[in-house]
Formats: C-alpha cells, structure tokens, sequence
C-alpha cells in the first residue's frame, strides 16, 4: 500500500441528552495505533459513531489527511459513505444472510467496481486472512475468532484512509482471544494509515497500541505510552483499570526474562514468548534483604511516590519498572520518600503468565 | 382440537375456563363443518368450472395480485418514512394508514365513490380529461381491494423495520453504501421475513373484500364480480355453486394459514 500519509484529527464535542457530553481530541499518525481505553459509558462508541459519520458532531472538526470529514461551525458534514473510513464494529454487524465471500466484497460492490476486479481483490484479501476455505459458508455461521477476521477483511478491502476498531475481541472466549490477538496485531502492522482501537480492556490496548487515551465520562483523562499509563497513572481510575504490571518477556523452565531481569514463575511448563503479570500490591517492599525465601528478590530505587486515598503507589526504578502498591503506614515505617534504596521480593506463584 | 395438558410447573385450569375455551373453539369450527357437509362433493369439480366461477375467480387473482403488488411499491417506502423518518405529523399519517382498517369497509368504498366517482372530487377533473371512469371497472375493484388491504402490509412492515438493528446500516454506509443500496441489501433481507408475511396478509385481505368492492366497484359478472361477490350472488341463486366456491376460499384462507405457520401457529 503505498497512499500518502494521513493523519486523523479530530476535536469531537457531542451533547447526549442534558446528561452526557462527550469532549475530547485526539491525533493518531499514520502507521500508529492509538487505542481509546476507557469503561463502558465513557463514551468511546459515541466517539466511534462520529468519527465514521454515523452521528454527527455538535461543535469540533474532524480532519483526516487533508480533507475535513465534519465541521459543523463550517456546515461541512461528509456522510459515512463518502468517509473512507474502514470499521470493524463491535460484535462485527457482519450480514448473517451473505456470504463470507460476499461480505468481504460488500464495499467493493457498493463502490460499483468492476465485476472482475471485485473478485480478484475479494480473493486476495480471503486468502491473506485464511478465509479462502470459508467463502461459501453464511457469515452467521461463523465462530467469533472467523467472524473477526471477515470484519477485518471487509474493512481493509475499500483502501480505507482510517481503521477504527470497536472492543474488537470482546465477543471472543479466552481460548481463541491470544491467537487473535496477534492476528490482530499483524494485521493493524499492515494497514498503512491511522488506526484507532477502541477497548474497555488494558490488556488489549497495552499489547496493540503505541499511545493510549484513557477516557472517563466523556473526558480524555491521560494520554500516553503504556508504561507512562502502567506506571504514571494520573487518576484512581486509570491506576485501578491499569492495576497490573503488565510485562512481555520470553520463558523456559520456570524462569521469564524481562530485558536483562529475569523472574521466576510458578509456570514451569510455559516456553517462548510470554505476558507477565504482577499485581501492584503482590510485592513486598524491604529497606533491607528480606529474610526468608522468596524466590524473586531484587534491589532497585523509588522513582516516584503518588497518593491515591489510602493507598500509595510507588513507581520503582532498573533493572525492572514496576508498579507498587503499599499502604501509607508502611510509606511511613519504611520512610520511604523518592531516591530510597529499596528491595522488593515477589513470591513466583504472584505472578501470572499466559502466551502473548 | 386436543385439551392443553397441564404442563410441569404449570397450574391447572379453572374448570370454567375450559368450558368458556371449548365453547369458543366450537364456535369456529362449526361453520367448517357446516360447510363441509353441504359441500356437493361428486359435482364439486363442474360446478367450479362454471363460467361465473372461472369469471370470479381471474378476476380476484388478478385484483389481489395488483393490490399486493401495488401495496408493496407505495407500502414499503411509507413503512420506511413511519419507521425512520422523525416529521411533524407522522402519528396522523400512521392514523390515516390504520383508518381502512377499523373503517366500515362499505363506508370506504362510499368514500372511495365520492372522490374517484365520475362526479367525484378527483374522479371529475380525470374523466374530463382522459375519459377514465374508475368505478364499475376492474381498475374499481383493484382500488377498492388495494385500499382495505395495503394496511395490512404497511403496519406488518413497519413494526419490522422498527425491529431492524440499524447499526448494521450504519455498518453497510461505512463500506460506501449508498441509501438506496443499504436498503435493498442490507435492510430489505433482515425485513424478508416480514415483507412476506405482509404480502401473504394483504393478499388474503384483498381476496376476501367484499364491502368496498360491492360498493364502489359494483357487482358485475364477468367485470367487477370477485370470488365473495359470486359466493353472495350464487347463495341467492345456486347453493351448489355457493358452497363450491365458499370451499374454494376456506381452501385458500388454509394456504394462508400454512404460509404463515410458523407466525401464528406457534408464538414465540
């Protein structure tokens, strides 16, 4: 694919009711993807709906590349089907009664494109999503992880200069979720443009974007990479959403490495490339080397202290960022304060790996 | 007719009721069998093939196929308007559209009259000008059966376009679908069902009106007389005849049923 780059650029002010206002700008360059991270009722699929010009705006502009899809101040409203905009929707919408093949060509025909051609690109994009098997078959009778891929395909299919990713994996059962997730991933490194991805689901937006946007009741609320938002949560939500540490690494016999720090784990059997995670408040914080045998014991410094309520968090340092949650009294018996020395200790059972 | 057994969990029925239900049930049953034992069994095929029947009978098939036809063109596209289009005014249309229905169908074809008549509000100036005269035609009887009837396929539309999840819509216009193309090949299949349904029902309303036709259409053999007029005509005349034909309708009012089983013999 070989378009110009674009940029998406969007101000998006949308009044629901008297109740509900949704308020909130975001940029998302070409090749990037930035997911929308936030809990049901943030208003993420509103922002959803008017970005692909299903709902229009009520004060803003929304731009990509150079041509302004809506503006209202300019009485420029571009309807959805004239956008561009390439949609895997939530629960996919994909249309039970066509084909597999027929869904994947939806755009295509719609765009009135030549018979031949339609079939030819219909094809293609089948058979780099390994669907080529499924064409005939009824999109209603597809599983969640098939169902995902015919969403993606009929999206990318149309060239679109924008890809917006609605909870693309909550319909799926945790069986399938890792394989697709990666899938997934390829998929988005494949398309050229901007893409979005909007999620309830820190995991997913940790481990597919490169810049995350938390937003809370119509507000975004911390914008940043997924360590600024694992370690430098702005708001008691983001740090509770956030709550694990969150690491990738590779496994053999019982042991992760992470960068140059290697973990043990209670997961002897797993073996490659893994997800690691560690609960803020599953690590023990010493001011010297703890007794007794825990099997992960490792000295490091605090690099930041924040409150939140009655507990504290304590972001620490090399050779293994993490988060740490402790009470204020033991801030207070251990004086800790930025700068100290510290050891921290996991038990190996405390941490959580599956495949990633 | 089988008594509804007492289901697990289920309470059992006050007697009364019973009684109530069997009495109701006899009632619709009653007249079938009336009808079935009166009915000329040895002569049924000559008598259907009498002139006046085979008269009656092209010309109910075809005034309830155009009335169908008709009801779907101008139908769809108003159950579309009074599902999705929020305008000043559209519970008084939806009234108009029910208004046929809980009208007098006698009344309807008066009104009928009195607007397309010779001497009607509309009927003047169009036979002034072209020399049309609708009533006492065919185009009388397919008016007339096309008015009574289309609301049957305007409500059963509307209430499944209401049912349609429009985020599948708004999926079809994100690929670049246009209205028209989101319509025919993403809503018009989610609504078949429906649409057929609909169908079904218009048409048997329009093979069974009596009242507007008569009146506005008049009672012709051969022009305007329809499959009800002749039973009516023939109950005067030739009781064969009259049950031959009545027999015929109870044949089609069981297609009717049969088309639309799954509908209304089994709710949900």
């Amino acid at each position: 694919m070989a378009e110009a780059p674009v940029t998406l650029n969007a101000r998006i002010i949308v009044k629901r009711g008297d109740e509900f206002t949704l308020e909130m700008s975001i940029r998302v360059e070409s090749g990037k993807t930035a997911a929308l991270l936030g809990p049901n009722g943030a208003g993420k699929s509103t922002a959803v709906a008017a970005l692909a010009g299903l709902l229009p705006i009520d004060q803003g502009r929304i731009v990509l590349g150079d041509e302004v899809l809506d503006d209202p101040d300019a009485g420029v409203f571009v309807p959805p089907d004239e956008r561009g905009i390439g949609v895997v929707f939530q629960d996919y919408l994909l249309f039970g009664h066509l084909t597999v093949a027929e869904n994947v060509a939806f755009g295509l025909r719609s765009k009135k494109k030549e018979r031949d051609a339609v079939e030819a690109k219909t094809s293609a994009w089948m058979e780099r999503l390994g669907l080529s098997q499924l064409s005939n078959s009824k999109a209603r009778d597809l599983s969640g992880g098939q169902a995902q891929k015919v969403a993606v395909a009929r999206a990318l299919i149309t060239d679109p200069g924008l890809l917006l990713l609605d909870e693309p994996m909550a319909a799926l059962d945790a069986t399938t979720r890792v394989e697709v997730r990666r899938d997934l991933a390829d998929h988005l490194s494949e398309f050229a443009g901007p893409r979005l991805l909007i999620t309830h689901d820190p995991t997913e937006a940790f481990l597919l974007a490169d810049e995350i946007h938390v937003i809370e009741d119509g507000r975004i609320t911390q914008v940043g990479s997924a360590e600024d938002v694992r370690l430098r949560p702005r708001t008691r939500y983001v740090a509770d959403l956030a709550g694990s540490n969150l690491l990738t690494g590779t496994a053999s016999s019982g042991a992760v490495t992470v960068g140059t720090h290697v973990l043990q784990v209670g997961d002897t059997a797993i073996a490659g490339s893994v997800l690691a995670t560690i609960h803020p408040r599953a690590i023990s914080v010493h001011r010297q080397h703890p007794e007794g045998s825990p099997r992960n014991v490792w000295k490091t410094t605090v690099v930041r202290i924040e409150h939140f309520g009655d507990r504290v968090r304590l972001q620490t340092g090399d050779p293994l960022p993490l988060a740490v949650e402790v009470t204020p009294a033991a801030v207070d018996a251990l004086g800790l304060k930025g700068e100290s020395e510290i050891w921290l200790s996991v038990k190996a059972t405390e941490i959580g790996v599956e495949p990633g | 007719m089988s008594r509804e057994k007492a289901r697990h969990g289920q309470s059992r029925p006050p007697i009364a009721f019973v009684v109530l239900a069997a009495i109701a049930v006899v009632f619709f049953l009653l007249p079938l069998i009336g009808l079935l034992a009166r009915t000329p069994w040895s002569d049924l095929v000559s008598l259907l093939a009498s002139e006046v029947v085979a008269d009656a009978l092209v010309l109910s098939a075809i005034a309830s196929f155009a009335a169908v036809t008709i009801s779907t063109v101008v139908g769809v596209p108003l159950a579309w308007v009074l599902a999705r289009v929020d305008f000043r005014g559209r519970a008084l249309v939806r009234g108009l559209v029910l208004f046929p229905l809980v009208l007098p169908p006698v009344v309807g074809g008066a009104a009928l009259l009195f607007a397309l008549g010779r001497r009607g509000v509309v009927g003047e100036p169009l036979y002034e000008a072209t020399g049309l005269v609708l009533p006492f035609s065919i185009w009388g009887v397919v008016i007339a059966v096309t008015f009574v009837s289309m609301p049957f396929l305007i409500l059963t539309v509307e209430g499944a376009l209401r049912n349609v999840d429009v985020r599948f819509e708004g999926a079809a216009a994100s690929l670049g679908a246009g209205g028209w193309t989101v319509f025919r090949r993403v809503t018009l299949p989610m609504i078949g069902p429906s649409l057929a349904a609909g169908m079904v029902l218009t048409w048997a309303r329009a093979i069974g009106e009596f009242g507007a036709t008569v009146t506005f259409a008049g009672n012709l053999a051969g022009e305007t007389q329809t499959l009800p007029l002749a039973v009516f005509v023939a109950l005067e005349t030739n009781r064969d005849t009259a049950t031959a034909l009545s027999l015929l309708m109870v044949a089609i009012s069981l297609a009717v049923l049969v088309l639309l089983r799954d509908r209304w013999l089994r709710p949900r």
